[in-house]
């Protein structure tokens, strides 16, 4: 390109289409969500051994329990996964069949977490016995309210797609929900590592 | 407490205050005259379906440029109550205001100008002149922008209502607990700090995120990342800083309101509870924050210098990277806001270090607006006026700012008044000067005519020494060891300097005055005004080469950009506007779904702040539903037909002709 020629053509004849932001702009969005849960991990990891005189990780982690739980999110992100490849091969009802066995192991999941929490607080280990305890029910209650969402984002989009099939723009928006749920997944992993296993830890 | 208004009563009325009922009941009179108007005028229809409803980015921007300036006027009337405190607050007078008044005057003050006025302003101009810079038709999420200004409008109007059901925090603008935890701050209060910003910052992070994806995704062909204008540069790097800061605010607000509503133990002084860490968490956001504030203005510094020197800006890419320098370091400096918390020598000194090192990429692009002046034809119009007094009151304030990295010197300007006189120097010098030169530079692209340029240099002149006046005397202070945020004192030999400061705030009073008179005057004034080019400055990027006010497509054809100042480029090589074939245009649909959204949620956050379980549950119940129900809207977007491109486009034809 050069500046003596002035041909240069200045507009663009064609409708000019940008490309869609959905993606990238969803991939902020949950980035800005994982900073949340890196505050809050942080608070956990300079309050996490303060006990005030209350029960330790170790005194109250029930591990088995919390080890199917994490089973159950780990299978669900797979049979997304699966609900993903039908989508890809324009199968409708094996979509919605995946999206529903997720559905199903996210509230699996979540009635676990709510069991455990019940169980905790009637133990006299509630969120307000400590700083540990105030920032394990935190962090993990916010984890299990995303899950929560999910589920109810899930079921709003089997709705949707029963009722406009698979088109553009409910393809995109199952791909926001997978990226979701995956996403609550990796988060998962280092609540199971950073509160669980290492809270048993002496 | 009542099962259904929770703490709320009669009590929290505060009819035993005259100046607020004074102000009470002006509002009511004010507000309702607004509304006589309106409806005089007959205008309720055209504000629901071209304000309220409107998924049009440079509406949008112009309603939050509204917010900003309305509730500047009510930051700054704290503002002068507290000058007139601490003036005649001295021995035996105990002043106007009792002590919780006055804390929750000077809180309310922090927290509007920072969340309320700056905010807004920024976002609006942002929203405004960044998809006409780089050649788009509208945001990336258009029905979230829409969305995001009334969440931003709802948290101000719930720090408004403030004023007169129940009170305001009492805790200084960054609310630190102990003192905001339940124990020390039972009432209200510190609720209606919490709600509203978590709204508002529901809002400021959603258009962080639709900004980010309209810059990167939505530029026009040929304007790759070096030759996009340097205000839509600073724009991407404020709303990264907001969508990598404003989620540390929305958790540590959180985490105290957890302390504050279930009783956990984050920041309280027992059962494990360490109230540092709130400060660390709320100054990593905080700092960050005020790089949002400041970056944004230094495009708009960039983009006038360049356009009234009649210049291409020097160091275009030294330019580029201090701003990119400058976000990073942003994350990297924020215990200086507490080097008294003990942290050790080595901590403080990196933090000291690395506090410094931010006046280097700032000190550059001082350098380059200095050198784009250098040799250029200058025209000293208002919003160069502008410039030039924000670059000599920013420079001093940035070497106050160097003066207080210093730790050792810090522990004993910590606190002081010193410290007051050094932000507001960068936060009025820098920020709001960005922000009235914005809107003195974009104002005839929004409406079609400039300022009347007499009353604003009135205004620039007031500001200005208004603003020396002012915090002058701060500094004075501030080096005797005066702490801020005090109601009343005992020393009469402190009180000269309190006088001159209060005298100072009344020249900006009348700097205020001077620019809603230039307002009124313009709009009156219009047809002598008025710029039909759509170019009046002789820009050089992209906004400039469509109509004033821009038609809602802004550009009938996207423009291919072949240089840095895209439009100065065509202006040089004699391009030819288009007046022919033109094609339908594909716009997102006007909705009212954001609008309701946010009033939902100011009801919910009222609830939660006064305890009202039931009505606020029903109001998330209602907040979850209508989200629902909108995604279930498929329709969002249509096509503006080819002939009214045309009949738009021939009448601009028209105007331009008729012009010239």
């Amino acid at each position: 390109m050069s500046d003596t020629g002035t041909s240069f053509s200045f507009y663009s004849a064609q409708e000019h289409h940008p490309e869609n932001g959905t993606m990238l702009g969803f991939w902020l969005y949950l980035m800005s969500d994982c900073l949340i849960f890196a505050c809050l991990f942080a608070v956990y990891a300079v309050l996490g051994r303060n006990y005030a005189g209350g029960p330790t990780g170790a005194e109250i982690f029930d591990l088995p329990a919390v080890a199917l739980n994490t089973s159950l999110l780990l299978v669900s992100s797979i049979t997304y996964g699966f609900a993903m490849l039908s989508m890809n091969r324009n199968a409708l009802r094996t979509t919605l069949f995946w999206l529903a066995i997720t559905g199903l192991l996210g509230a699996g999941f979540v009635t676990l977490e709510l069991r455990e929490f019940l169980h905790l607080i009637e133990e006299g280990a509630g969120p307000q016995r400590s700083a540990f305890l105030s920032s394990f029910f935190t962090l993990v209650g916010t984890h299990g309210l995303h899950v929560a969402f999910g589920i109810v984002w899930l079921l709003t989009l089997m709705v949707q797609i029963g009722r406009h099939k698979l088109i553009p723009s409910n393809r995109r928006r199952l791909m926001c929900l997978s990226m979701f749920w995956h996403f609550l997944d990796v988060v998962w992993i280092g609540v199971f590592t950073v509160v669980y296993l290492m809270g048993v830890l002496p | 407490m009542d099962s259904v208004l929770g703490r709320l009563s009669w009590d929290a009325i505060p009819l035993h205050e005259p100046i607020l009922m004074g102000t009470f009941v002006g509002v009511v009179l004010g507000g309702l005259g607004v509304l006589a108007l309106i409806t005089y005028f007959r205008f309720w229809g055209a504000l629901w379906r071209d304000w309220i409803t409107s998924i049009d980015h440079k509406k949008i921007g112009i309603m939050y440029v509204i917010l900003g300036l309305v509730m500047l006027l009510r930051g700054f009337s704290d503002a002068i109550m507290m000058r007139a405190q601490q003036a005649i607050s001295f021995g035996s007078s105990a002043g106007f205001l009792p002590p919780h008044h006055y804390d929750q005057v000077f809180t309310a003050h922090g927290v509007i100008m920072i969340f309320f006025v700056a905010m807004p302003l920024v976002t609006g101009l942002m929203n405004f002149v960044v998809p006409l810079q780089i050649g788009a038709r509208d945001v990336a999420f258009p029905f979230l922008n829409n969305f995001s200004f009334w969440m931003t409008a709802s948290g101000a109007a719930l720090v408004m209502m403030s004023l007169f059901v129940g009170e305001f925090a009492r805790t200084g603008w960054l609310a630190y607990p102990p003192l905001s935890g339940i124990a020390y701050s039972p009432d209200v209060g510190v609720d209606y700090y919490i709600w509203s910003l978590q709204i508002a910052g529901v809002g400021t992070l959603l258009s962080g995120i639709n900004l980010i994806a309209t810059i990167v995704k939505m530029r026009a062909p040929g304007m790759s990342l070096m030759k996009m204008p340097i205000f839509t540069w600073t724009a991407l790097c404020t709303n990264v800083l907001i969508v990598a800061a404003f989620p540390v605010l929305t958790a540590v607000l959180a985490l105290l309101s957890l302390d504050r509503m279930v009783g956990t133990h984050f920041f309280t002084n027992e059962l494990g509870g360490n109230a540092m860490m709130y400060v660390n968490l709320i100054w990593i956001w905080g700092h960050p924050e005020v790089y949002i504030l400041i970056l944004p203005a230094f495009g708009v510094f960039s983009e006038i210098v360049s356009t009234f020197s009649g210049k291409r800006l020097f160091g275009y890419a030294s330019m580029v990277y201090a701003t990119v320098v400058i976000t990073i370091l942003s994350y990297l400096v924020w215990l200086h806001h507490f080097f008294t918390m003990g942290s050790g020598a080595s901590v403080n000194s990196f933090f000291g270090i690395t506090t410094m090192i931010i006046s280097i990429p700032t000190g550059a692009k001082i350098f380059n607006w200095l050198f784009t002046m250098y040799h250029g034809r200058i025209r000293f119009e208002l919003p160069m006026l502008w410039t030039v007094g924000f670059m000599f009151t920013f420079t001093i304030g940035g070497m106050t700012g160097v003066l207080l990295a210093v730790p050792p010197a810090d522990f004993s300007l910590h606190n002081s008044l010193f410290l007051v006189a050094h932000f507001h120097n960068v936060i009025i010098g820098g920020v709001l000067f960005g922000m009235l030169a914005g809107i003195t530079y974009w104002f005839p692209k929004a409406f079609g005519f400039k300022l009347d340029p007499f009353w604003g240099k009135c205004s620039f002149w007031f500001w200005l020494t208004g603003f020396w006046l002012a915090f002058t005397p701060l500094y004075v202070l501030g080096l005797m060891g005066v702490t801020r945020r005090l109601s009343h004192f005992d020393d009469p030999d402190l009180r000269i300097w309190f006088e001159i400061a209060a005298c100072g705030a009344a020249l900006i009073f009348i700097g205020i005055a001077c620019f809603i008179v230039q307002l009124v005057v313009s709009i009156r004034h219009r047809s002598r005004l008025r710029d039909l080019t759509g170019d009046p400055w002789n820009g050089r990027t992209l906004e400039w080469s469509t109509a004033s006010p821009p038609p809602a497509y802004n550009f009938a054809f996207t423009p291919i950009v072949h240089d840095n100042d895209a439009w100065a480029h065509m202006k040089q090589h004699q391009h030819a506007r288009p007046q022919q074939g033109f094609i339908p245009i594909h716009m997102p649909r006007n909705t009212g779904a954001g609008f309701a959204l946010a009033t939902l949620s100011a009801l919910f956050g009222f609830s939660m702040i006064w305890h009202m379980w039931a009505i606020g549950g029903a109001c998330f119940a209602l907040l979850l539903g209508t989200v629902i129900v909108h995604t279930f809207n498929y329709d969002r977007d249509y096509y503006v037909p080819a002939d009214a491109v045309n009949r738009i486009e021939l009448a601009r034809t028209r105007q331009l002709t008729g012009h010239v």
